[in-house]
């Protein structure tokens, strides 16, 4: 049964009428299903495969409006169903679903085609969003909590909900776009955000190349992105390496422009702990 | 019923499911509710936003936990990691009893999500029964499976669904979770008489109800939980009060969830239907 719940729909959303091995799903159903006075054995077993297409789907869906958005419904139908084939979910939540389809769309990238390298990027970014959602917050560290101490002994941790992406293409911008349209309809039903060619105009003009790196982070119960500069990029990706403080800056100030003074980077220090991203090394 | 050893001998009445588009409404407004449902699989995570928001709730309210992967009726054996997983919760949350579903999903390790019915034979009740006890072995509380619709029946059955759940609880020694709505949904799509589905379950071992609403096709019923509980559920439901006696029960609306009040508001209509108990003689 199992193997009947899972095979992809037809492009009608109806049940194969064939299995994997080509016997015929009627023949199939009637061996272990019972017909009623409504509905046939292969009607009653097609409730199941539908309703186990629709659901993981439409998690897919939830999970990546901006991917949705770049592809198109039918495109993405087409790679939420590939996707579910070759990854079927091997967790007991559907909220793992996504964890793979990064890697698939690397490896699969006649999928995307023509715009692989922004779908690898928001998919990047759309998982960002589900662990930084609801990965562990520890007890912010403040600036304060630092004074008096040598900067060659502080080691910090970043959040464990903290997420850092190295993205080609700007699609923090078009995700939160396609999430207010989104929220704009959900307030009102009748509220278009414009036609259709004009919507695919703004993606198109939205994903032009324009390397970013971004902070994907929770505060208050909410994601926020957050794009910084490269070197403070760097000193972050230090510090979540297990780089002392000082070992973090050095890295960073030794190939660093001259404009670089270390009043900015005390400044990258008090944005970060203003947004709670520092918390305490868990000792052994 | 309201308090017997299936539910930890509590008295909880009337609660809802936690949902998220509700969380805002609860946390500011602290409305006044007897207890709320939380699917365990959202809250078995390290840290982070879920654990946050199920602590403030708990600092306020009841929680009790319902499952919806345990998969009593799959052949594999209890996944001991997602075992631990859910102790660690039912120690977080302190809930008097927990539940999951009569019913199998995951294959070879691959999940389906879905409640998939079982085929209703001695042999199945007997593996099943065995996981049952071996969860509540393992977690210390005890555990209430529940009923589930279904869109299809199996040659291979030996037995009526409520003769199946009774004779799974009785192997297991554990409680029930009867879904008055879901035993609507399979009279409707395998056409038997639900009263004599209520008849014919070991009432005693009730240890809370479920009602919701659903979606009528025209040749079948389907569980979508986006609906108001229809009247022909509402009398099934004063029905199983009448033979157990007034017993913890939760609405279920998972899809097109409108406001908490109106959630609230259709839960607290079991309190018209409720029945002091053991007046309809079981026959």
């Amino acid at each position: 049964m199992a193997e009947a719940v899972m095979r992809p729909l037809t492009s009608r959303e109806r049940m194969q009428g064939q299995t994997e091995d080509g016997r015929s799903m009627k023949v199939v159903a009637g061996e272990f299903i019972k017909p009623n006075k409504r509905l046939t054995s292969f009607e009653r077993l097609e409730i199941y495969n539908r309703q186990y297409w629709f659901r993981l789907v439409d998690c897919l869906s939830e999970d990546y409006p901006g991917l949705r958005a770049i592809l198109g419904d039918r495109k993405f139908l087409t790679l939420a169903e590939a996707y579910l084939q070759a990854c079927p979910s091997r967790s007991f939540t559907l909220r793992n679903l996504g964890r793979g389809l990064e890697g698939f769309l690397q490896e699969h990238p006649d999928l995307t085609a023509p715009r692989t390298g922004p779908c690898v990027d928001m998919a990047r970014l759309e998982w960002a969003h589900v662990e930084a959602f609801d990965s562990e917050a520890r007890t912010p560290l403040r600036v304060e909590d630092l004074k008096g101490k040598s900067p060659a002994r502080i080691r910090l941790r970043l959040q464990p909900h903290i997420q850092l992406l190295t993205l080609d293409y700007p699609v923090d911008s078009l995700v939160l776009s396609v999430k207010r349209d989104q929220g704009l309809r959900g307030d009102a039903s009748h509220t278009m955000p414009g036609g259709r060619s004009r919507v695919r105009s703004r993606i198109a003009r939205m994903l032009r190349p324009e390397p970013i790196r971004l902070v994907v982070h929770r505060w208050d119960h909410v994601v926020y992105y957050k794009r910084i500069d490269p070197l403070q990029f760097q000193l972050l990706e230090g510090l979540r390496s297990g780089f002392s403080l000082q070992g973090a800056c050095d890295a960073v100030l030794t190939d660093a422009p001259e404009t670089l003074v270390p009043e900015v980077v005390q400044g990258w220090f008090r944005d970060g702990s203003a947004m709670g991203w520092f918390c305490r090394r868990s000792r052994g | 019923m309201p308090a017997n050893r299936f539910n930890g001998f509590t008295d909880y009445g009337i609660g809802i499911g936690l949902r998220v588009a509700h969380y805002g409404h609860i946390l500011c407004r602290k409305p006044v509710v007897d207890w709320f449902e939380i699917i365990s699989e959202n809250f078995m995570v390290d840290g982070g936003r879920p654990l946050e928001v199920l602590d403030r709730i708990l600092e306020q309210y009841r929680v009790v936990q319902h499952g919806v992967s345990m998969y009593f009726g799959s052949a594999a054996p209890l996944n001991r990691e997602h075992l631990k997983r859910l102790k660690r919760l039912v120690k977080r949350t302190g809930t008097p009893w927990l539940s999951d579903h009569l019913c199998w999903g995951s294959v070879d390790g691959r999940y389906t999500h879905d409640l998939l019915p079982m085929p209703y034979t001695v042999a199945a009740a007997k593996t099943t029964a065995r996981k049952i006890r071996q969860a509540q072995d393992f977690l210390e509380v005890p555990i209430a499976v529940e009923n589930v619709s279904s869109y299809a029946e199996f040659h291979a059955s030996e037995m009526s669904e409520w003769e199946f759940l009774t004779e799974v609880v009785e192997r297991a020694d554990c409680g029930i979770l009867l879904d008055v709505n879901n035993i609507y949904v399979s009279s409707r799509n395998h056409d038997f008489d639900p009263v004599d589905y209520l008849n014919g379950v070991p009432i005693e071992r009730v240890a809370q109800i479920h009602i919701a609403g659903h979606s009528q096709y025209r040749k079948y019923i389907l569980d979508t939980h986006d609906h108001p509980v229809i009247d022909p559920v509402w009398k099934l439901y004063a029905r199983a009060t009448a033979l157990a006696g007034p017993t913890a029960t939760l609405l279920e609306w998972d899809a097109q969830i409108p406001s908490f009040k109106e959630v609230h508001r259709e839960a607290l209509k079991a309190k018209r239907f409720i029945q002091p108990g053991r007046e309809v003689a079981r026959v």
